[in-house]
């Protein structure tokens, strides 16, 4: 569900900078739906990606087979997202706050980690720089804490004044996809805004850090289609033991 | 020049050439991202016993992982230690959290700010700006990260410093014995990386002559006479993948979780894989059907005319 979800976050002709994990395969479903023209920009060069495969890793050689360009690094992250090219950015966080902050680097102090996490990545400038930025994490009270632990990609930082304050120059998290709903923001913070089928507001909050804002209109996620469900049990069902 | 393949040969076997070019308390890069990583040199550099090494890439990757756990390194810097699609590194991990086997330094950035630490240092530039970090507690725990103001419009940008390895190891599809190296596929930071450092080993695929090199300039990415020593290893990229060459072994990648999970099993599959062989041929032997079942299928470019 919370995949299928996601993916319809996506619109056809899109610019999308994949991140590892979930977001690639929902970046791959959206392409075989209803975004047959989304670009998929991999942060290892890969632009413009058609894999007929789902890339276990974000450097699968099958991104490169048949995709409209390959080019170095610092292309990427100069050229095409510092350079204001991506539409959206598509991340998963280990931890995410109220504020849209991702932890991808510890978990406890920095020179003391309870769990010591992989790190940035390219999510630190992807969170920046992309014109929205799409997140997807299971929820928990663990993974969605008042206050991240270490603030690998920000978010809103603080609140509504956040990313003004430290000049960033895309737009931030847009929505926030969870096994258990989904949310917007306003003024810099998460809003409950649809629950998925069977699950209620207690269940929500049981899974959260702090006491949520709630829309006034919270509506129902519509459940999987046929086709998305063909597709995520077919042929990217090798992929989802590798998220 | 052309007409005399031996003259200006750099043609080593691996052993020499990390016998000769990279040195204990060395910073060495093994670059490559996800395609490309040279496991035959990381191998070579173990067996080979060396100590005190700074190790640098942007995703450390197994190859780091066995470095570390076989005692090589003194610090790691990176930007982002997981094992690809599969799950953590557990003995960087254990490096880190519990100092086994030894004390490991980290210094971390972001891919941006690895990517922009290499450019500078190729461009022998002190520092390179990038936007970046702004928001994020990353400068927080490095404070190699820092800013600058612009001098035309005043703005905040962030700095990295320039990256100098000692060493660089960059892995090719093909390359000439005098080291002009051609490269499809990903790309990575492999340019930037090897103009940056000091020395510089090319290991390809294949060997081929000049000719082939000149007649596709424009997929050549460093010309030999930035290169000290050329490496020939097939199959040297294992459990990483060579486009065209060979697919990436996700079953390794995957099969890792468990090895890395056990300090014990890791010292095992040490002993067995990277002790346990003379050299990549060895290694490549004792893979058996595996290699076979991993060769590239066919998918041919056209050719461009280059004329005028």
């Amino acid at each position: 569900m919370m995949v299928c979800r996601a993916a319809r976050e996506l619109r056809d002709g899109e610019v999308v900078f994949v991140g590892i994990g979930l977001p690639n395969l929902a970046c791959n479903l959206a392409r075989r739906l209803h975004a047959p023209r989304l670009v998929l920009v991999y942060e290892s060069g890969a632009v413009g990606a058609t894999p007929s495969r789902v890339p276990v890793s974000i450097g699968d050689p099958a991104l490169v087979t048949d995709s409209l360009a390959v080019c170095s690094m610092a292309d990427v992250f100069y050229h095409y997202l510092q350079g204001g090219r991506i539409d959206v950015g598509f991340l998963q966080g280990a931890q995410i706050d109220r504020f849209g902050n991702l932890n991808t680097t510890v978990i406890g102090d920095y020179s003391h980690p309870k769990v010591r996490l992989p790190g940035s990545g390219g999510a630190c400038e992807i969170a920046i720089h992309a014109k929205r930025v799409l997140v997807i994490a299971p929820q928990s009270r663990r993974a969605f804490p008042a206050k991240v632990d270490f603030v690998t990609s920000p978010g809103f930082v603080d609140g509504p004044d956040g990313r003004r304050r430290f000049a960033m120059p895309g737009g931030g998290p847009a929505k926030v996809i969870t096994d258990l709903g989904c949310y917007g923001f306003a003024a810099g913070e998460m809003v409950l805004e649809e629950l998925h089928p069977g699950v209620t507001v207690e269940q929500v909050r049981e899974n959260l850090g702090w006491s949520p804002r709630i829309a006034a209109e919270v509506t129902p996620t519509s459940p999987p289609t046929e086709g998305e469900l063909r597709l995520l049990r077919g042929e990217l069902a090798g992929a989802s033991s590798y998220v | 020049m052309a007409g005399n393949p031996v003259m200006g040969s750099k043609l080593v076997p691996m052993r020499e050439a990390i016998a000769a070019h990279v040195r204990d308390g060395d910073t060495v890069v093994i670059e490559g991202f996800t395609h490309l990583i040279c496991f035959a040199a990381g191998h070579e550099i173990i067996r080979q016993r060396r100590r005190d090494l700074t190790l640098c890439r942007l995703t450390p990757d197994l190859v780091y992982e066995q470095m570390i756990a076989a005692g090589c390194a003194r610090k790691l810097v990176f930007s982002w230690a997981g094992n690809p699609g599969a799950g953590p590194l557990y003995a960087l991990r254990r490096a880190v959290e519990e100092g086994v086997p030894g004390p490991l330094e980290i210094e971390e950035y972001s891919h941006f700010g690895m990517v922009a630490r290499f450019a500078a240092g190729a461009a022998r530039l002190p520092f390179m700006p990038l936007e970046s970090y702004a928001g994020s507690d990353l400068p927080r725990v490095n404070p190699n990260i820092r800013t600058v103001t612009c001098p035309y419009t005043g703005r905040q940008l962030a700095t990295v410093p320039a990256l100098h390895p000692d060493v660089a190891i960059i892995h090719v599809q093909r390359a000439d014995a005098e080291g002009s190296a051609q490269v499809w596929g990903l790309l990575g930071v492999q340019k930037e990386a090897a103009l940056a450092a000091k020395r510089v080993i090319v290991v390809a695929e294949e060997i081929v002559p000049e000719e082939v090199i000149r007649a596709d300039p424009n997929r050549t990415l460093l010309p030999g006479f930035v290169v000290d020593a050329v490496v020939h290893e097939p199959f040297g990229c294992h459990p990483s993948f060579a486009q065209g060459f060979y697919d990436r072994d996700n079953d390794f990648y995957i099969a890792w979780r468990e090895i890395s999970q056990d300090g014990a099993r890791l010292g095992d599959y040490l002993d067995e894989w990277v002790f346990g062989v003379r050299d990549r041929r060895e290694y490549a032997a004792k893979m058996g059907a595996r290699v076979g079942e991993l060769q590239a299928g066919d998918r041919w470019c056209a050719g461009v005319n280059y004329g005028y």
